[in-house]
């Protein structure tokens, strides 16, 4: 590990410079690169996730069933379409919104309110859980399998419990995640090291909000 | 203003919650593209559009992407357009799965 700091270079000169020098290429801790490459890889994994779903709803024969539909809700006598997906695209949104808020105090040295919002962000997390378990057991009494439904191509179940699944795991991982990391900060572990470790856990948890937004975009709405 | 050193990222509250709001504006667009049953090309043309300006926002601004060194831009951003060749060689081979079904099949 270097600790003397070279001149922010610029650009894709910069890149060059940082890449060919004798040096680290990035300047960042180690474990921040580490993150980025592993979501890196975990992009590519919910790529392909997408990516599948996109081939089998091309080749499906059967029309595919409308989502408006499906995970409409009946509230006070009124169906309204897609209403709880909306309210989990929000409650994930705001839980980035107070992620993005402790990396910022943590770096101020304000440990309590760095873990509080942390703890924030993992209940809020909680919360989409909660909801998603909600939408899954709704949907299963509906008769949706991985094999079959009640509304068109068998290959809507089986795209739904892989997708949603996956992510909402990876949502589930990081509430326990930010939780340790959270008890950790709180109990001052990291006085000396400084706080790089909550920007590192944000960074996770602002990529499961990002796959999110395409799953939101591509499974529900499309 | 806005630095990026060796103390980390510091960036002001006000950024990050501007970032949210609009966040909050551009899903609930999205979610109004079902609601009001657009159709057609306006519709998947404006489902992409606010989920690119999302997917934009929470890694230019939220994961700090935008005050990286292009050393880790380039090393992060670039590696998933393989993932586009990708989606072009499904959809040539789902649309030929298709084929044979009705071909086939019905």
């Amino acid at each position: 590990m270097t600790t003397q700091s070279s001149s922010k270079a610029q650009g894709l000169s910069g890149m060059v410079q940082d890449w060919s020098a004798d040096k680290e290429a990035f300047e960042v801790p180690w474990g921040k690169a580490m993150m980025w490459i592993f979501l890196l890889s975990d992009t590519f994994v919910f790529g392909c996730f997408l990516i599948g779903y996109m081939a089998v709803r091309i080749a499906a024969v059967d029309p595919w069933p409308p989502a408006t539909d499906v995970f409409a809700l009946t509230i006070a006598g009124q169906s309204i379409p897609l209403v709880l997906i909306a309210i989990m695209t929000f409650i994930l949104i705001t839980s980035s919104g107070t992620m993005a808020m402790a990396v910022n105090y943590g770096y101020r040295k304000n440990r309590h309110k760095a873990a509080w919002l942390m703890l924030l962000t993992a209940l809020l997390g909680l919360t989409f859980v909660g909801m998603q378990a909600f939408e899954w057991t709704k949907l299963i009494e509906d008769g949706v399998r991985p094999w079959e439904n009640p509304w068109g191509a068998a290959q809507f179940g089986a795209v739904f419990f892989m997708v949603t699944g996956f992510h909402g795991l990876h949502v589930s991982i990081g509430v326990i995640y930010l939780t340790i990391v959270a008890i950790k900060v709180l109990r001052g572990h990291y006085e000396k090291k400084g706080y790089e470790i909550i920007e590192i856990t944000g960074l996770y948890w602002h990529f499961v909000d990002l796959v999110w937004v395409f799953i939101f975009a591509f499974f529900y709405l499309w | 203003m806005n630095t990026s050193t060796s103390e980390g990222q510091q960036h002001p509250i006000s950024l990050y919650l501007k970032v949210w709001v609009l966040l909050f504006i551009l899903s609930a667009l999205s979610y109004m593209v079902d609601y009001v049953q657009l159709e057609g090309l306006l519709r998947w043309s404006l489902i992409l559009i606010f989920m690119f300006l999302k997917a934009g926002l929470i890694i230019a601004i939220f994961m700090h992407m935008m005050w990286e060194r292009m050393a880790l831009i380039c090393a992060i951003l670039i590696p998933p357009l393989c993932l586009l060749v990708f989606v072009a060689l499904m959809v040539a081979e789902s649309e030929y799965t298709l084929f044979t079904r009705f071909s086939f099949f019905s």
